[in-house]
């Protein structure tokens, strides 16, 4: 199979979790969706390596794996905490950032 | 050659160490022990000054301008800026003035000033003032010249204003240092118009390069000599720029005798005298020089008659002398004018000092009006009180008899116009028996006044409550206003000292220069004043017996006036304040020019500042300018600040648009 | 074959990608990106990508989505409001983007520089993307970045444990009322506002309120 249509996927997958992180308001949504977009990483990742003929992008995608795992850990931990604190879990109503 | 160098660089730096040292260590020192470190200071100067002469009466009569250099300022844009001294004649006859004069002032403070809370300042001060007064006389070219002239303004402008919580001094300190600058940026225009065609700063460099550069009459020349004539009359209280003198009269009596009578008003005579080669160049300037001190003459004299406060007739008095000083310079009697530069530091130090025995013995209090019978109860300091007058007024055989005489003798030789100037300077001698006799008899004869009585007793007078003598304002005795205590002159020896040594010089300096007899003076400055053309001078004999017998017959007929006024006959003065009313209150009113100068500079500055800071600062620089750029960065961050949503997702789709600019530049690109 | 293998695992995850982002249900959307996961780590095996695939549904599938259940149950997978409140052109502001970052990726992608490579791939023997050639590089070449990602980890464990953890401990005394011994001597109301307006009064004596009771759960 060419590997062009790997990249294709990727690149698709990619957008849609980029729109998913633009549209949904709850962080939980978000973060699944930066998975989303971390994995179609790790699919391009994958497909390079197999044109190429080395691992460096299988040790890469495994490297983001850990990364992505990581990064969900503290992310929810983040959620419970405002859970704890009886915040609303909504991205708009956390403004306090604004200028 | 180096002997003469080395005495004239510590003649300087001796005041200026013990000014540093007195800062430094004085509040450590046991009570007067800052006093005695300045006077110290002082006398090791004068022995300095004396180490000059000597030095310099070794070289040969041709060779005695010699020009010391520390270090060179810098040689940048054709201006020559040297470290440098000259020294000759005409300069250490200045600093032995200067440093001996000052020697005794400072041991007359030392006990005068004692119980002040600034005892120490105020001896650092007067520390700083001599050498600045020896930096000026001793310069060897413009820029040290400048920066003397600069020092005893501020020097001046310090101690006025030294008794700092009295408004009226702070007031006096500021217009002496106002008019002062006045004069400073007259001298410094007057050096560029001068430097302007010469291209040298250095003193003997500019006479040499003078005499083929200019043409006599020269336009710029003159220019640039009245200007320099500006700061000699703000620097000596001439007319116009005179009226800080008597209000300088707030500082402490020791700064007025040494400041105000002895040493920095005769700073601008010293200047005429030495750029004479110039001035005879261009005698417009000279004729100027000549009228002004001629009418600040006249002008004082009137003055000093009417006024009450005792150390302002004294101010007075000095304006009238220095009209002499500068009125001889100017007319080319240089010899002349310096003698009675020297004479008249003598008497009036003295009449200072007595005067500020009697003032101590009244507890501050300065009215003529209050004051009477002391001649019993103070009879040195009413010793050294007639002698001071019999010197001013030009009484044979004291010092000021010899002095003025020369200066008149030599006015009308010259002939011309100048008679006028010479019978002006009768005038003037005349009416200066009146006012300094004026001044004797109310203080120390008549009906003893309470303050008398209470000396009579063995008690010295104080106040109950320290006011300020002018305005009655009530004060205290902590730092900034006068100590508690009065010291007069019959109870300390270091005043009676000082005042007894200046009582001789008041007697016997006029052996100096005894007209045909002795030329002691003149001979001395030769060297210096060779090159004028008015120099070698031979009245007649005629003249001289005619100005010698003249002099003294106005003298004694003013003393006679005033003893007819003020001891036999008082009703005389009342009746001839009646009638002469107007006059009198012309005279009161120092003729008012105070007034003038309020209404023809004062009001315009004060309105000018004022629509300034109405228009100008408050709409353009603080709307516009300030207003505007701060507004406009306002407007910009708030234009900014509306990308800061707060909302995550925004930010989120920034991002994205940021990446999808970024792959659209790349992929142009490729 | 592989080409039919391809498009149904593409399918897959692509369905599971779009299940996530449009499901509102949170906990629907969970469910979506593990059927993703799962199809991506089929297209994994297509790319001679063994080990990785392994990993990917043990460790993402396996654990990573495990973690995200427990945390939608704790938090409430509560339906989304409808409508969005963060400003109206957003949503169509994230559609045009999205579109135009998909046509630029595959663009850049597809267009650009793969007529330089050769697509189909280089020839590899078949040991590739097996256990044993992962571990070797990971122990040889890639040490460095290995080790650090143990470091991560540890790290995220530290953060997790801290955010998570109950409020106790240091933050008990940050939540109490500072008093020091002056506080006992100086009369009540001293240093107030009220003090300062001119309105002295004099309070009955409150005790230090209590620590919040923060958790009940």
């Amino acid at each position: 199979m060419d590997v062009g249509w790997f990249l294709a996927a990727s690149a698709l997958i990619f957008t849609l979790g980029a729109a998913g992180v633009l549209t949904r308001r709850s962080p939980l949504v978000i973060l699944l969706c930066v998975e989303l977009m971390l994995n179609a990483a790790n699919l391009s990742l994958i497909a390079f390596a197999r044109m190429h003929g080395n691992h460096d992008g299988q040790i890469f995608a495994l490297i983001v794996m850990v990364v992505a795992a990581c990064e969900v850990t503290v992310g929810l931990g983040v959620i419970v905490a405002m859970q704890r604190r009886r915040l609303p879990i909504d991205v708009d109503e956390m403004q306090e950032l604004r200028g | 050659m180096n002997s003469i160098r080395l005495f004239a660089w510590l003649t300087l730096l001796f005041p200026l160490a013990g000014c540093i040292a007195i800062a430094l260590v004085g509040r450590r020192l046991p009570a007067r022990g800052a006093g005695w470190l300045g006077t110290g200071a002082l006398a090791l100067s004068f022995a300095s000054a004396i180490g000059a002469l000597l030095a310099l009466l070794d070289q040969a009569h041709d060779e005695r301008q010699i020009v010391a250099v520390a270090w060179d300022y810098a040689h940048s844009a054709g201006i020559d800026a040297q470290l440098s001294l000259l020294v000759d004649p005409l300069s250490v006859f200045m600093i032995l003035v200067v440093s001996g004069v000052s020697m005794l002032i400072h041991l007359y403070s030392i006990s005068y000033i004692a119980s002040d809370a600034g005892y120490v300042r105020f001896f650092a001060y007067l520390n700083f003032f001599v050498f600045s007064m020896l930096l000026l006389v001793l310069a060897g070219n413009f820029i040290v010249l400048i920066i003397g002239w600069a020092f005893v303004g501020a020097a001046s402008y310090m101690l006025i204003s030294f008794w700092y919580r009295r408004g009226t001094a702070t007031r006096a300190g500021i217009k002496a240092f106002v008019i002062n600058v006045l004069g400073d940026v007259g001298l410094v225009l007057g050096t560029l118009f001068i430097f302007k065609h010469v291209g040298t700063l250095d003193f003997l460099g500019t006479f040499e390069a003078a005499r083929t550069e200019f043409a006599p009459g020269d336009a710029d020349l003159t220019a640039g000599l009245i200007l320099v004539l500006v700061g000699a009359f703000a620097k000596s209280a001439q007319i116009p720029l005179h009226t800080w003198l008597p209000d300088a009269m707030e500082g402490p009596t020791p700064v007025s005798a040494l400041i105000h009578a002895a040493t920095m008003v005769t700073a601008g005579v010293y200047l005429i005298a030495r750029m004479h080669p110039l001035f005879e160049l261009a005698p417009a300037a000279a004729d100027v020089g000549a009228i002004i001190g001629c009418l600040t003459l006249l002008v004082a004299g009137t003055i000093a008659i009417a006024v009450t406060d005792l150390k302002r007739v004294i101010a007075y008095s000095t304006m009238s002398q220095i009209g002499y000083m500068i009125m001889a310079v100017s007319a080319g009697a240089y010899v002349a004018g310096m003698f009675h530069l020297m004479t008249h530091a003598f008497f009036k130090a003295l009449l200072f000092m007595a005067a500020g025995s009697v003032i101590a013995a009244m507890a501050g209090q300065q009215n003529l009006d209050r004051m009477g019978g002391f001649r019993k109860t103070m009879p040195f300091t009413f010793g050294c009180m007639v002698i001071g007058g019999l010197a001013l007024a030009g009484i044979p055989p004291f010092s000021g008899f010899f002095s003025k005489d020369e200066i008149l003798l030599l006015i009308g030789d010259r002939g011309g116009w100048y008679w006028i100037l010479y019978v002006a300077g009768y005038v003037g001698a005349f009416l200066t028996g009146i006012y300094t006799f004026r001044m004797i008899f109310r203080a120390f004869f008549g009906e003893p006044v309470p303050e008398a009585r209470e000396l009579e007793g063995g008690h010295l007078h104080h106040a109950e409550v320290p006011t300020n003598p002018a305005t009655g304002e009530v004060e205290d005795t902590d730092v900034g206003f006068p100590g508690p205590e009065h010291h007069i002159a019959e109870r300390e020896p270091t005043m009676k000292i000082a005042m007894g040594l200046l009582a001789l010089l008041a007697i016997g300096g006029g052996v100096l220069q005894i007209p045909r007899v002795t030329h002691v003076i003149d001979h001395f400055l030769e060297p210096t004043f060779h090159d004028s053309a008015l120099y070698e001078r031979h009245p007649s004999d005629g003249l001289i017996t005619f100005g010698l017998l003249l002099g003294a017959a106005v003298g004694l007929a003013g003393i006679a006036v005033a003893y007819l006024i003020w001891v036999r006959r008082p009703q005389i003065a009342v009746a001839a304040r009646a009638r002469l009313a107007p006059l009198h209150k012309l005279f009161v009113n120092k003729w008012y020019f105070d007034e003038l100068i309020d209404t023809l500079v004062v009001r315009p500055a004060r309105w000018f500042g004022a629509w300034a800071q109405q228009t100008f600062e408050r709409v353009f620089v603080n709307g516009m300018l300030v207003g505007g750029t701060s507004g406009v960065v306002r407007a910009g961050s708030s234009a900014v600040r509306a990308a800061q949503t707060g909302f995550l997702r925004y930010y989120a789709l920034l991002i994205v648009a940021g990446l999808v600019v970024l792959t659209f530049y790349f992929l142009m690109n490729a | 074959m592989g080409a039919v293998l391809f498009f149904v695992a593409a399918t897959g995850a692509v369905a599971g990608a779009i299940g996530v982002v449009v499901l509102r249900n949170p906990f629907y959307s969970v469910l979506a990106l593990v059927g993703h996961l799962l199809s991506l780590a089929a297209l994994f095996l297509l790319l001679h990508a063994e080990f990785v695939a392994v990993a990917q549904v043990i460790v993402y599938a396996g654990a990573v989505m495990v973690l995200y259940v427990f945390v939608v149950a704790y938090v409430g997978g509560q339906a989304e409001p409808l409508g969005p409140r963060a400003g109206h052109g957003l949503k169509a502001a994230a559609a045009v983007l999205g579109g135009m970052l998909f046509i630029l990726l595959s663009i850049a992608t597809l267009g650009s520089g793969l007529g330089f490579m050769d697509t189909r791939g280089a020839v590899v023997p078949p040991s590739f993307g097996s256990p044993t050639e992962i571990g070797a590089l990971l122990l040889t070449k890639f040490v460095l970045p290995f080790e650090i990602a143990a470091f991560l980890l540890l790290i995220a464990a530290v953060a997790a444990v801290v955010l998570a953890r109950r409020r106790g401990g240091l933050s008990a005394v940050e939540e109490q009322a500072r008093y020091s011994a002056m506080d006992m001597l100086r009369p009540t109301y001293t240093g107030t506002m009220a003090e300062a307006v001119g309105d002295r009064r004099e309070l009955p004596k409150s005790p230090p309120p209590e620590p919040d009771e923060d958790d009940r759960s």
